[in-house]
């Protein structure tokens, strides 16, 4: 049997022996609300699951709400936000953090407000493009990445492959910091995967990910060690 | 009861859990760390508007999908194959570690690392890639420790969970010379260090995932170490091994699968990086892995879906929770249970992937108290299942004596008179059974070595009963 011939074997075995299985069906429990079982599931079929916002923890209507929930989920999971004014604000804040740090060096991605945020620090800058070196990411002391979204219900930062310089960038250096605009800012899940449905439809990026506050860990006693694998800080600057 | 002799799990399963439920030390450290947990997700846990209502749903969401589950895989594969992937299904874990192994030799493959996934548990993947000489790496931090000490998993979610921050630094400085600490941030920062080194020397990354989402045709894994992460982002192959029953329809499903998953196994909000994974580097990406491959698994899963009864135990999303508040779970302990998914969803789905009567006394090990059916986040009917395997087992292979028993039970107890006779001569009965209360020759011994029969009162309660109407002006 050739390889190919292997693999679609397997495939046909595995599937035939799930309709198989399936010839008779299983009951339908229904413990809580008997009635609208079935056609609820119909009424999802449209990408957006809004009902499901009657049910998970409450969001507010109004930006401000959301931008004080955001907060304040940023400050429950330990990353660091700031609101800024302009673009100005967010600079100096920026090199303020760079300084307390001791930042030596840094990475970032070429983007609308990644190219001139790195630029303004006057500090050796890795430009993450196609082909760059690995050990030379691992050097850096911070990663300077957009953004596709913040999720106020949950307080993530919603990146892509696309939006924040690939898949390694934000998970590999110690400090990431991540430059959002107040129009980025979305009310739920919901909402952020309705966004990524409609921005690449055609096309996803290889990684879609919520980062949702630093890397941690509980796996010693259960006591929360921040930096795990991935970066032991988060900074959030949206201007 | 049986009388036959115990076969392997059954004895070790009877002795560790005789052991482990006596280990004080044990017990405090599980407790503590799950009244820690209880606290932690109830706070998250109020703060849904209608958790019922969410669970329902859940619930539902894996009912299309585990009963359409051939649309959905298909969907999801010529979805994935659409943007790259390479998919392989394996009828058994033997199929998936064989595809793996060769995959290792066509890449040369150097060095492994791992992600946290209990499905290469269950086909010890990382036992048959050392039988072939390649080292491979857990990388998340509970995992890395128990392989360090050559032990299974204890939890689901927490694999190291067993373990004082003593212990784990005795087995740090014992296997990689590391000065001993008692800072669980410290011994954090070892494990880091050492990993740095192995994501980038890797040239394969293994992981799991928690769903497959069809209408993308995207894996998504939960974490909150970063580990998998860079485990499936810096190698230059990436492999997923999941389980045929991971498929959710839709993109928009993880709104609702995310944070249920979160708040039933940890307690979070949301897990720290929720990362979906469609593909190899893209064109136009600037990083990612040249080859990724799916491995979709079947191992057993497809005879649990041919019974409808117990299909809905593949909706089960390996959160945890049911351990967690397992009142059996927490006094004997994970390893106890001798199979690679513990407490009651591992009593339930054990016996239907590795043989019912051999694994058939897991579900005689419980209470029935049902705290596991009350927490699980998509409404598995768990404790009832557990009865169904004792029926189910009965039925297969018959207890004589048990049978024996039951049918003298049930003569004497549709026969009134002959009832009322025995009720009479039963404190006799019982002195007589004095004479071998508790020692081997008790039929009862089973039952007797450490409980004692109350004592059977003089005066029946019908007698009683009369005596008190006659009293009755
Ligand atoms: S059976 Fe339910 S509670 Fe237990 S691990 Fe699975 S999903 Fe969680």
């Amino acid at each position: 049997m050739s390889a190919n011939e292997q693999i679609s074997s397997g495939r046909e075995q595995i599937l035939g022996r799930i309709r198989r299985a399936l010839q008779v069906p299983a009951p339908k429990r229904t413990p809580h609300e008997p009635a609208p079982a079935a056609d609820r599931y119909a009424k999802s079929l449209p990408v957006i699951r809004p009902e499901a916002r009657a049910w998970l923890p409450p969001v507010g209507e109004a930006w401000a709400e959301q931008m004080q929930l955001f907060t304040e989920q940023c400050a429950d999971l330990r990353a660091d936000f700031f609101l800024c004014a302009d673009v100005a604000e967010m600079e100096e804040r920026l090199a303020v953090l760079a300084k307390d740090c001791g930042w030596q060096q840094i990475a970032t991605h070429p983007g609308a407000m990644t190219t001139g945020a790195a630029a303004s620090l006057s500090l050796p800058i890795l430009l993450i493009e196609d082909g760059y070196e690995i050990v030379a990411l691992e050097h850096c002391d911070a990663a300077l990445t957009e953004c596709d979204a913040l999720v106020a219900q949950t307080g993530s930062v919603l990146i892509t492959s696309r939006s924040a310089g690939g898949r390694t960038l934000s998970a590999l250096a110690p400090h990431h910091v991540v430059l959002a605009r107040r129009e980025q800012l979305v009310p739920d899940l919901t909402a952020a995967f309705a966004l990524l449905t409609e921005r690449y439809r055609a096309n996803y990026p290889s990684l879609m990910s919520l980062v949702t506050g630093p890397s941690r860990t509980g796996d010693i006693e259960r006591i929360l060690v921040l930096g795990a694998h991935g970066p032991k800080r988060l900074t959030i600057f949206c201007v | 009861m049986s009388t036959k002799t115990p076969t392997k799990p059954t004895s070790q399963f009877q002795n560790d859990s005789e052991r482990m439920s006596l280990d004080l030390r044990h017990r405090t450290l599980v407790q503590t760390a799950m009244s820690k947990y209880e606290a932690v997700r109830r706070g998250t846990q109020g703060r849904f508007q209608d958790w019922q209502a969410a669970r329902q749903a859940a619930s539902e969401t894996k009912w299309e999908a585990l009963n359409h589950l051939d649309q959905y895989l298909e969907e999801f594969v010529r979805n994935t194959e659409a943007r790259g992937t390479q998919v392989f299904w394996a009828a058994t874990g033997e199929e998936a570690c064989a595809y793996i192994l060769d995959l290792c030799r066509r890449v040369e493959a150097k060095e492994l690392i791992k992600s946290k996934t209990m499905t290469s548990e269950e086909i010890h993947l990382n036992h048959a890639l050392e039988a072939a000489g390649y080292c491979v790496t857990e990388s998340d931090l509970g995992e890395y420790i128990v392989q360090l000490r050559e032990e299974p998993p204890y939890h689901l979610v927490f694999p190291a969970m067993h373990l004082t921050r003593g212990e784990i630094s005795d087995t740090f400085t014992q296997k990689l010379g590391t000065p001993a600490s008692d800072s669980p941030e410290e011994l954090t920062m070892i494990a880091r260090d050492v990993m740095r080194a192995k994501y980038l020397s890797a040239n394969v990354g293994i992981s799991g995932a928690n769903f497959a989402v069809a209408d993308t045709g995207m894996i998504s894994i939960t974490e909150n170490e970063g580990n998998a992460r860079l485990t499936t982002s810096v190698p230059r192959i990436h492999i997923a091994l999941l389980g045929i029953e991971k498929v959710l329809p839709k993109l928009a499903d993880l709104a609702l699968f995310l944070p249920m998953l979160a708040t039933a196994g940890t307690g979070q909000a949301l897990t720290c990086y929720n990362s979906l994974i469609g593909g190899p580097k893209q064109p136009g990406e600037v990083d990612g892995p040249e080859e990724f491959h799916v491995i979709l698994l079947d191992n057993g899963r497809t005879e649990l879906l041919a019974d409808p009864e117990q299909r809905e135990a593949l909706h089960c999303i390996r959160c945890g929770a049911c351990l967690n508040v397992c009142p059996v779970f927490r006094n004997i302990g994970g390893h106890s249970y001798g199979s690679t998914y513990q407490g009651p969803i591992g009593s339930v789905i054990t016996p239907h992937l590795q043989g019912l009567q051999e694994w058939k006394h897991l579900s005689a090990a419980s209470t029935l108290c049902g705290a596991c059916t009350e927490t699980c986040p998509v409404g598995i009917d768990l404790h009832h299942h557990l009865l169904r395997n004792r029926r189910n087992a009965a039925k297969a292979q018959p207890d004589r004596l048990e049978q024996i028993a039951y049918q003298g039970f049930a003569f004497v107890m549709t026969r009134p008179k002959l009832y009322r006779q025995l009720t009479r001569i039963a404190p006799f009965l019982q002195r007589l059974h004095q004479l071998i209360n508790g020692r081997r020759i008790d039929p009862l011994f089973g039952w007797t070595q450490s409980r004692n029969f109350p004592e059977v009162q003089p005066r029946t309660f019908k007698d009683y009963w009369a005596s008190r109407q006659e009293m009755k002006p």
